[in-house]
């Protein structure tokens, strides 16, 4: 059969080609007058009392923001998955402002996407951009350590057996430096407080995690806090034991109501909410964001029953100190728990600190190794 | 320190560790010996085992009872084990695919049905304290027995000895070890493995109870941690046995207390090796009780992994 006889000539085809490049055309003129669209990622389900959904929370809150559309994604692994999300996230929701949001998502991933989209701003929570790295990517984080110092000072107050303990999920420095915040921060109080540490190897184990909660009561610790992705079994089983909890990335309190006495938690809307007004202004939203309580980035939960007068006297002192800025909780002389010296006398690291961000240390008190 | 126990917080935690984390590992191997002993195997029972604990959380979080909970995880286990079993019977259909495909189903639609069980707290298993003799809170901990664990056990001994000196035991056995030999006793092979494969998905769905309703207690999406896999692997390591799964599960839920309970002495260096235990252990054992002249004692002869 002559090709001239088939119903698709060339010419059709060459015509209905044209008709849909210039209706594409049109639609992405369209698009550039739309709102402005993020798209967030998490590693985990939006609900699970924990990391994800302290940034989920947030995410809905800007969902209610004029001119700005929300796109999400849960339960996308580390993996090139995630590479494939942001690649539907930019070339399906036309999302300009991407928030992926766990740690092991920006090398190589993050990284290679925002080579490939120079036109697209990537901002990542966590503590890995440096000035090296592609400009329309950029890093974020809350100096949450300052919650789990306040926690540490509380904890000190509640504690009989002077041992407390902490569930942390990988050695990174964000962990370390929450462990050594809550030692120090139940130091401050009695200063022969000691922590015990447990890693579990992995962000979301419910069972070792369980593990290690029921490890360290028996080893006689009697408040416990943690840094996983979802403290839900950590804070159910150590309330089952009879234990403290300090809680961690979102306010846990429902699950323990007596055995929950305080917990340091997220806000990253305001930090949203920056990179927003930025990208409408027209503007690049920062590269490198920062900051504690006082900026509003890091909030505590309201005390627990457990929680006596003196605790709270000493803890919102604490926290009137740390509002003002600047606050350092590394301060020297400093040893870690193998002897060496940390810092020495006169010396400190205040909450912005670069140093921070490559602690590969435990304090002298804490029980465990990195 | 002042109650602290010292180095005997190892060999106590790994026998509340055993006591704590080997009932799903138990429920699952007892369930895949039933299915594996009439010539089938079942790989999705990993996925049952997620759905079991998805089912019996919900079920406990809507009717405030886990009894309940762990009827409809029962049932919905059994019926993943029936799907699994009428597929089956098709020819030319491979089990193991089948497994697989299950395996992936039953996750994904317990994360899918399960998403506004996540935050909601149901009321857990009852279990008997043991440890009443003893002052020690440490002990009392570890020696808090659920009763779904005495359950487990009970059933081990039930089935191995159900296996040898009933009649039910001996037509499963039949079935399993050679299907012609069944067929000219004038037994009906499919109806029987469909019954065994249903049967062992009630009990990875009961195992899956035990997860979300009492430990670690709590439904989320990593709950089984790849236990039920494991488990379906220790059936081999359990030699079809079902007193050897009862043995064989206690010490994986051991081995997997060592490390944390390690942690908590001081023995804090490679903890990641510690936690490689259980599958070091099974190498280790495999190749101990290897034997260089027949491959896999105990096998049933019609299942497709010794033909």
């Amino acid at each position: 059969m002559p090709v001239a006889d088939l119903p698709f000539t060339r010419r059709r085809l060459l015509g209905t080609g044209a008709l849909l490049g210039l209706g594409v055309a049109t639609a992405s003129r369209a698009r550039a007058a739309d709102p402005l669209t993020v798209g967030v990622i998490y590693v985990g389900p939006k609900d699970d009392y924990g990391y994800n959904q302290a940034h989920a929370q947030a995410a809905k809150a800007l969902k209610g923001l004029p001119g700005v559309e929300i796109t999400e994604e849960e339960r996308v692994p580390e993996t090139n998955a995630v590479e494939k999300t942001m690649e539907s996230m930019i070339n399906l929701d036309g999302a300009t402002l991407l928030l992926p949001t766990s740690f092991g998502y920006y090398s190589p991933y993050l990284l290679a996407e925002a080579k490939k989209n120079p036109k697209i701003q990537f901002r990542h929570c966590g503590g890995l951009w440096t000035d090296k790295d592609p400009k329309n990517a950029g890093s974020y984080f809350g100096y949450i350590a300052q919650g789990q110092y306040l926690n540490g000072v509380v904890a000190a107050h509640a504690s009989k057996s002077k041992t407390i303990g902490f569930v942390a999920a990988k050695p990174i420095p964000q962990v370390l430096n929450n462990v050594n915040a809550f030692l120090l921060g139940a130091q401050s109080v009695d200063p022969a407080m000691t922590c015990q540490v447990i890693f579990t190897g992995e962000w979301s184990l419910a069972v070792k995690e369980a593990e290690a909660t029921n490890a360290l009561i028996d080893g006689g610790a009697d408040v416990i806090t943690c840094h996983v992705d979802s403290p839900k079994v950590v804070v159910e089983t150590a309330a089952r034991r009879g234990a403290f909890v300090c809680g961690y990335h979102v306010d846990q309190s429902p699950l323990a109501p007596q055995k929950y006495l305080t917990g340091a938690e997220w806000n990253w809307l305001p930090i949203y909410k920056g990179f927003i007004e930025a990208m409408q202004a027209g503007r690049t939203p920062e590269n490198f964001v920062r900051g504690g309580l006082a900026d509003g980035y890091v909030k505590m939960s309201p005390y627990g029953p457990g929680v006596g007068d003196a605790a709270r006297r000493n803890a919102d002192a604490v926290k009137a100190e740390m509002l003002k800025g600047g606050y350092a909780i590394i301060k020297g002389p400093l040893k870690d728990n193998a002897g060496k010296e940390v810092l020495p006398a006169g010396k400190t690291y205040p909450e912005k600190a670069a140093e921070l961000e490559s602690t590969n240390y435990l304090v002298a008190g804490v029980k465990g190794s990195v | 320190m002042s109650d602290g126990l010292g180095l005997w917080t190892v060999p106590l935690a790994v026998v509340g560790g055993a006591i704590r984390v080997s009932t799903p590992f138990l429920f699952v191997s007892l369930g895949e010996t039933i299915t594996e002993r009439s010539g089938r195997i079942n790989l999705g029972l990993e996925g049952t085992l997620v759905f079991g604990a998805m089912a019996a959380y919900a079920t406990a979080v809507m009717t405030g009872s886990p009894w309940a909970g762990v009827a409809v995880a029962g049932l919905a286990g059994g019926l993943f084990g029936l799907l699994h079993g009428f597929v089956c019977k098709f020819p030319r259909v491979n089990d193991v695919a089948i497994g697989i495909a299950l395996m992936l189903f039953g996750s994904g639609l317990a994360f899918f049905l399960g998403k506004p069980f996540i935050q909601p707290s149901a009321p857990p298993l009852p279990a008997i304290g043991f440890g009443a003799w003893s002052d020690l809170p440490q002990v009392q901990a570890a020696l808090r027995v659920n009763v779904l664990f005495l359950i487990g056990a009970a059933l081990s001994v039930a089935l191995w000895w159900g296996l040898r000196n009933t009649r039910a035991g001996l037509v499963l056995r039949v079935v399993g070890d050679s299907a012609d030999a069944a067929r000219a006793m004038g037994y009906d092979v499919d109806h029987v493995r469909l019954l065994a494969t249903g049967l062992g998905g009630v009990l990875a769905g009961i195992g899956g109870a035990y997860l979300s309703l009492y430990y670690p207690g709590s439904w989320n999406e990593g709950v089984s941690s790849g236990q039920g896999l494991m488990a379906v692997a220790l059936v081999i390591f359990a030699r079809w046995n079902p007193l050897a799964c009862f043995g064989a599960a206690l010490l994986f839920g051991g081995a997997g207390a060592l490390g944390p309970a390690l942690q908590s002495v001081g023995v804090s260096q490679g903890y990641y090796l510690f936690y490689a235990a259980p599958y070091v252990l099974t190498l280790a054992l495999l190749v101990a009780t290897s034997s260089p002249d027949r491959a896999l004692a105990g096998a049933p002869g019609e299942l497709s992994l010794s033909k």
